[in-house]
């Protein structure tokens, strides 16, 4: 096909570019041991392009299956119901069973409940006669709010000091990555990149909208309700590693829409991953070194990228 | 053959599409005429899948809708609806080619490309294949619409309102080349259409709702009658043959 070259050109840049802001997180200002700084820094690495792996991928997905590019997973409550599943276990068996408890399991836990909100919410939105995106998004925000309360409701009357305790779990930064955990997440991230692949050609045709994709023979009730089941383990991922990350995901993904100058997924997915990968291991790089962890990983991302988010807007609109 | 039988679509009390029973021969263009609001698309949609049914059952070729996978469905059935946007950017050549994911699943072959071709030339796309959907007329996406349709290459193929957006020399154009797919490649097509006099002109078969229900179906002779119009529509019609071909003048 024609439009693959530049497109192709444009996946070997960024990977470039990438595997660039890599290297240099690994080297620069690095004093001491190699065999104490790479395995350090090597375990933040791996947990960023996790996470840039899960955002950029559950925010493209999730765009692809609601027709809207400007959603984000995080419209549908699912992070505050993240923040309210941390809250309620430290309400319910206090820090010290937390702790007690294998993280593994917890995470698994998390994960399952988290899907289970989002197919239930799918399945009772879509199963009857209005498949309205809107009415979708309203009680997304809707139950993110209801989350929202209950977790502040929760954090304002358990022991001060659980809440610090609680603090430091909900926002977990990448200094502070277990490696258990992690490993639990790379694992959780492959079977769903298994799969995510393995459906690859679905997202063109689910793009199209309902009518059209049915028309071509994609199940689509079932074909969305798996989208959401991967988008709800990644953002699952995402968040019990590092904590919600909202603006991000929507930025990636539309500078990856931009950047890609196609509609195949197959060079929006990857173009989407490597421009995550890049934003964030090159944020907290300018976080480390620039900084000196003076600010937040998330204002370093959200300041560099919304003005370029605003300067393509701005050029989209005048050409 | 599409049997339907004994077909009912309700939305809680309220009943769109009462008991239908009817067979939609094989070849040939068989229009389904009506006034708003009479279930002529619930109906289509409910052939063609995309509405469940509440009660009975359609069998497309022996195959039920309900029961039959969706993508073996794809290969034998296809269906435009009136209003289709898009949120991802498309060329025209992207569009149609998309046409043929029933057979390929997105990876096209020779013979995937050879049909494009053919649909687009059929369509008289060319010049318009590498534009950008948003860049077109909504004539001109509805022609490359219907040439999606077509490059999927199946024996039924439904419209709910071809014409709609089309000037007079497009509609025309649109409904010679229906009949053309119809004639030449034995296609059964299914239409909605509101144009009664593009109904007369170019249907095998016509097929007259009201309420939800079938009223009078049948060939066009039988249908454009004043009579026939007054059960239809409510309406005083007046029927004339002009060269051979039966007119109604309702614009009075």
């Amino acid at each position: 096909m024609r439009e693959n070259r530049p497109s192709i050109h444009g996946i070997l840049i960024l990977a470039a570019l990438a595997t660039g802001v890599i290297v240099l997180f690994m080297t620069v200002g690095a004093k001491g041991r190699w065999d104490f700084i790479l395995p350090f820094r090597g375990m933040k690495i791996l947990s960023m392009v996790l996470v840039a792996y899960a955002i950029a991928v559950s925010t493209i997905l999730f765009q692809t299956v609601s027709h809207n590019r400007i959603l984000t997973p995080s419209i549908m409550g699912f992070d505050a119901l993240y923040i309210l599943i941390q809250t309620s276990l430290i309400f319910a068996i206090g820090s010290a069973g937390v702790t007690a408890l294998d993280p593994r399991l917890l995470f698994a836990c998390e994960v399952a409940v988290m899907v289970a909100f989002s197919s239930l919410l799918y399945r009772w939105l879509f199963s009857g006669s209005s498949r309205s995106l809107h009415l979708l998004v309203l009680v997304g925000i809707v139950f993110g709010v209801l989350f929202r309360s209950l977790s502040g409701f929760m954090q304002r009357i358990i022991d001060p000091n659980e809440f610090v305790v609680l603090q430091d779990r909900l926002f977990a930064s990448f200094n502070t990555v277990d490696g258990d955990l992690l490993a639990v997440s790379a694992l959780a991230v492959l079977i769903v990149s298994i799969i995510v692949w393995r459906l690859m050609h679905v997202y063109d045709v689910l793009a199209l909208g309902r009518e059209t994709s049915i028309n071509l023979g994609v199940d689509h009730n079932r074909m969305v309700t798996i989208v959401l089941i991967l988008v709800a383990v990644l953002v699952s991922v995402s968040t019990a590693l590092v904590g919600p990350v909202t603006f991000f995901g929507l930025l990636v993904a539309n500078l990856a829409y931009q950047l890609a100058g196609t509609h195949g997924h197959r060079f929006v997915l990857p173009i989407a991953v490597l421009l995550a990968v890049i934003c964030l291991v090159g944020g907290q790089l300018i976080l480390e070194r620039v900084f000196a962890f003076d600010t937040a990983l998330s204002i370093v991302i959200e300041f560099a990228g919304g003005i370029v988010f605003l300067a393509l807007l701005i050029r989209g609109a005048s050409r | 053959m599409i049997e339907i039988s004994n077909v009912r679509k309700s939305y809680g009390d309220t009943i769109v599409v009462q008991n239908v029973s009817l067979q939609i021969p094989r070849r040939g263009i068989t229009s389904i005429i009506g006034p708003n609001g009479a279930g002529k698309s619930t109906l289509l949609s409910m052939i063609s899948r995309l509405a469940p049914i509440t009660a009975g059952t359609v069998k497309v070729d022996g195959l039920d809708v309900t029961k039959t996978p969706s993508d073996v469905l794809a290969k034998r059935l296809s269906i435009l609806r009136q209003d289709n946007r898009v949120t991802s950017r498309l060329t025209v050549r992207d569009l149609v080619e998309f046409g043929r994911y029933p057979y390929s699943k997105g990876r096209l072959t020779a013979e995937d490309r050879a049909q494009a071709d053919k649909a687009i030339g059929f369509l008289g796309l060319e010049a318009l294949s590498d534009r950008f959907l948003d860049e077109l007329s909504g004539g001109q996406r509805q022609r490359a619409y219907v040439a999606m349709v077509l490059c999927q290459d199946t024996d039924y193929v439904l419209f709910d309102e071809p014409l709609n957006n089309l000037d007079m020399k497009h509609a025309v154009g649109m409904m010679k080349l229906l009949r053309q797919a119809a004639d030449t490649m034995g296609k059964t097509i299914v239409l909605v259409l509101h144009d009664i006099n593009f109904a007369s002109c170019y249907s095998d078969f016509i097929v007259a709702m009201r309420d939800g229900a079938v009223v009078r179906h049948g060939p066009p002779a039988e249908i454009m009658t004043s009579e026939a119009m007054r059960e239809i529509y409510d309406m005083d019609v007046e029927i004339r043959e002009i060269q051979g071909r039966r007119i109604s003048i309702y614009y009075t």
